[in-house]
């Protein structure tokens, strides 16, 4: 495959054009591009139909709260959440990584499941675990915790549940 | 199993006859006052929960066309799981089954979820080695290695030679035990159970000898960021070589046993057919991918580790059934033993582990005699070193597909974010698609030969 059967020289390139609010940068040798929320469907169905992105490797999501000072990137405003998606083209051989916000007040993304039918299962994880939704997910439940279960325990503010332990024969406190 | 309300109540009644008419119309009231709280308690405990299986139409990536429903078109709704034998661990299946049809299937994980990501944002960097090698329990190494990788691309640390053979040719040896330990259990859950004793044997010496290196026989914890937790002893080429002989020879075996095998074949040839835009769609990687007629292996596409200076095949078949999956499995341990041998022959002597003192504990025999290097072995185990700001994603080609880990740094000792993208997790959305329109007695090795591990899948 010749690169001359694409409009623009990277997939980063073509996104920062034709979608508004991107940005691109490089991370440890890896592309990586901001993207806004409102666009990130859109953003995977580009990249999936115009650019060769044959499979979503991975959604996952990073919750922030305790890291306010991190790294500014001009034009992006920082929220609380960020949800990563992970692209390959197995036919170009290359790798790009999607980040987009997502704001503590509307914590909600649309889903990719039309362009990619696998991320039906990170999707639902992301859900369990941050509460974050996916817009038109089909089966939008919990996936590793309880269906009962209250909260969303990868939130930084979630604490880990502490159980104090008694042992047998333990006369208690001296 | 869902029942419907009158089963239910003749269950409660014992009443076999089913509903009469009701002759004593003040007994029948009185019942209904006892059945009706019952009822409620028993349709709690039969129920599917809240997880429920899609409409029919939705699930459009199966393809159809759908079986027609047999008989009188009356469906049930089974679980299989989460405690059966072959659903390696604690899989729970959601079939809906047309007689011994399988109409619709949904996996239902979360039963081994153990909280292992928030845990690792607890741990430092030293330590999370120890966590993530529990996920993938049959293939730990790989985890290891994919975590290592992470932290050492956000420290921006360039591994000695020998460090990078030592690793490859540990993660070989590893994909050879989970190779054998798929055999194995894939053997016993098609009804041959001498395969069983088979591939736990050679698994066994596999294991012997990475005890021998690592020290520990599962969840090493040796490939640690910045190197290896120590370097190999004495006399490992003997011990490499030799299990490298025995694994051939079993390999030979199960072929002899099962490749021609006209029962093993009627149960595994055309079963649990999977296509690559299938598996392009669902994020399918690995073996599963590879059995299609798509030779992707991350060894051999983007290289890591020295993949790019040994001599190997890539193994791949065009079929996408059960019997594909088997053989692919079967021949690729004999290429890692391939590329294990090429270790022991090109070994690079020097360092183990990067000598950079901020990451890299002190020796051994110097905390004997010296004050700083007691502190300083101290510091690094218990508060750990720091990692500059910044996010990655390495990723490794496992026994199972892709794995990769998405690790974010804020500049403390702790990761903010450490996620790891378990290949079986993934691979399990395939098994949908493969068993409906099959039989029960298919599901089992459909479920087999996906090799989901669920240490990994619920992490």
């Amino acid at each position: 495959m010749t690169e001359s059967a694409f409009a623009y020289t990277t997939p980063t390139d073509a996104l920062v054009v034709k979608f508004a609010g991107s940005v691109a940068i490089e991370s440890h040798g890896q592309s990586v591009v901001h993207v806004e929320k409102s666009s990130l469907a859109d953003v995977v169905e580009y990249l999936r139909v115009s650019e060769e992105f044959t499979m979503c490797l991975d959604v996952t999501a990073v919750d922030h709260l305790q890291d306010v000072e991190r790294s500014q990137i001009p034009g992006i405003k920082r929220e609380r959440f960020e949800v990563v998606v992970n692209l390959i083209s197995h036919p170009r051989n290359i790798r790009i990584r999607l980040i987009t916000q997502v704001p503590e007040s509307d914590p909600s993304v649309p889903t990719l499941t039309s362009s990619f039918s696998g991320t039906s299962f990170p999707e639902r994880e992301v859900y369990d675990m941050f509460g974050i939704t996916f817009e038109g997910h089909p089966d939008l439940t919990r996936i590793l915790m309880p269906d009962e279960w209250v909260g969303h325990p990868l939130r930084k503010d979630d604490a880990p549940a502490r159980v104090p332990v008694t042992f047998k024969g333990d006369p208690g406190p001296r | 199993m869902s029942l419907t309300e009158e089963e239910l109540k003749m269950q409660i009644t014992g009443d076999s006859s089913g509903t009469d008419s009701g002759d004593d119309v003040d007994e029948d009231v009185a019942e209904q006052a006892v059945i009706a709280p019952e009822l409620k308690r028993l349709s709690r405990q039969t129920g599917e929960g809240s997880q429920e299986l899609r409409p029919l139409q939705e699930i459009v990536i199966a393809g159809g066309p759908w079986p027609e429903l047999e008989g009188d078109g009356q469906t049930m709704i089974i679980n299989m799981g989460p405690q059966h034998p072959s659903t390696h661990g604690v899989l729970r299946m959601m079939m809906e089954l047309d007689g011994e049809t399988v109409v619709r299937a949904k996996p239902v994980i979360g039963y081994l979820h153990t909280g292992m990501e928030k845990t690792g944002e607890e741990l430092t960097y030293v330590q999370g080695a120890t966590n993530v090698t529990r996920m993938d329990y049959v293939s730990p190494l790989s985890n290891e290695l994919v975590f290592a990788t992470a932290v050492e691309q956000l420290l921006d640390v360039e591994l000695p030679e020998r460090a990078i053979w030592m690793r490859m040719m540990l993660v070989e040896l590893n994909r050879i035990s989970s190779h054998l330990l798929f055999q194995a259990t894939n053997g016993m859950d098609m009804g041959a159970v001498n395969m069983m004793l088979y591939g736990w044997r050679e698994r066994e010496e596999v294991l012997r000898v990475l005890e021998i290196i690592t020290g520990l026989r599962m969840n090493h914890n040796f490939i640690r960021p910045g190197g290896l937790a120590a370097d190999l002893p004495d006399g490992w080429q003997e011990a490499v070589l030799g299990v490298c002989e025995q694994v051939e020879a079993g390999i030979a075996d199960y072929d002899k046993l099962l490749t021609e095998n006209p029962i093993w074949q009627s149960r595994t040839v055309g079963v649990g057919v999977i296509t690559t835009e299938q598996c392009m769609a669902l994020s399918i990687t690995g073996p599963v991918l590879r059995s299609t007629g798509f030779p992707w292996d991350l060894r051999k596409t983007q290289p890591y580790l020295a993949y790019d200076q040994v001599d190997f095949d890539v193994i791949y078949t065009d079929n996408g059934d059960c019997y594909d999956r088997y053989r692919i499995r079967l021949f690729e341990v004999l290429e890692s033993v391939k590329i294990v041998r090429q270790c022991v022959a090109k070994m690079p002597g020097g360092d183990y582990r990067v000598q950079d003192k901020k990451i890299t504990p002190p020796p051994r025999a110097r905390i004997d005699e010296s004050m700083e290097a007691l502190i300083h072995h101290f510091k690094l185990f218990t508060e750990g070193f720091r990692v500059p700001p910044g996010e990655t994603y390495a990723r490794v080609e496992s026994p199972r597909g892709e794995i990769g880990c998405y690790l974010v740094s804020d500049g403390t000792g702790k990761p903010v974010r450490m996620h790891v993208r378990g290949p079986s997790f993934y691979n399990l959305q395939a098994i949908s698609p493969m068993m409906e329109g099959r039989m029960v007695a298919d599901a089992v090795a459909i479920i087999s030969t996906c090799d989901p591990i669920m240490g990994e899948v619920d992490r």
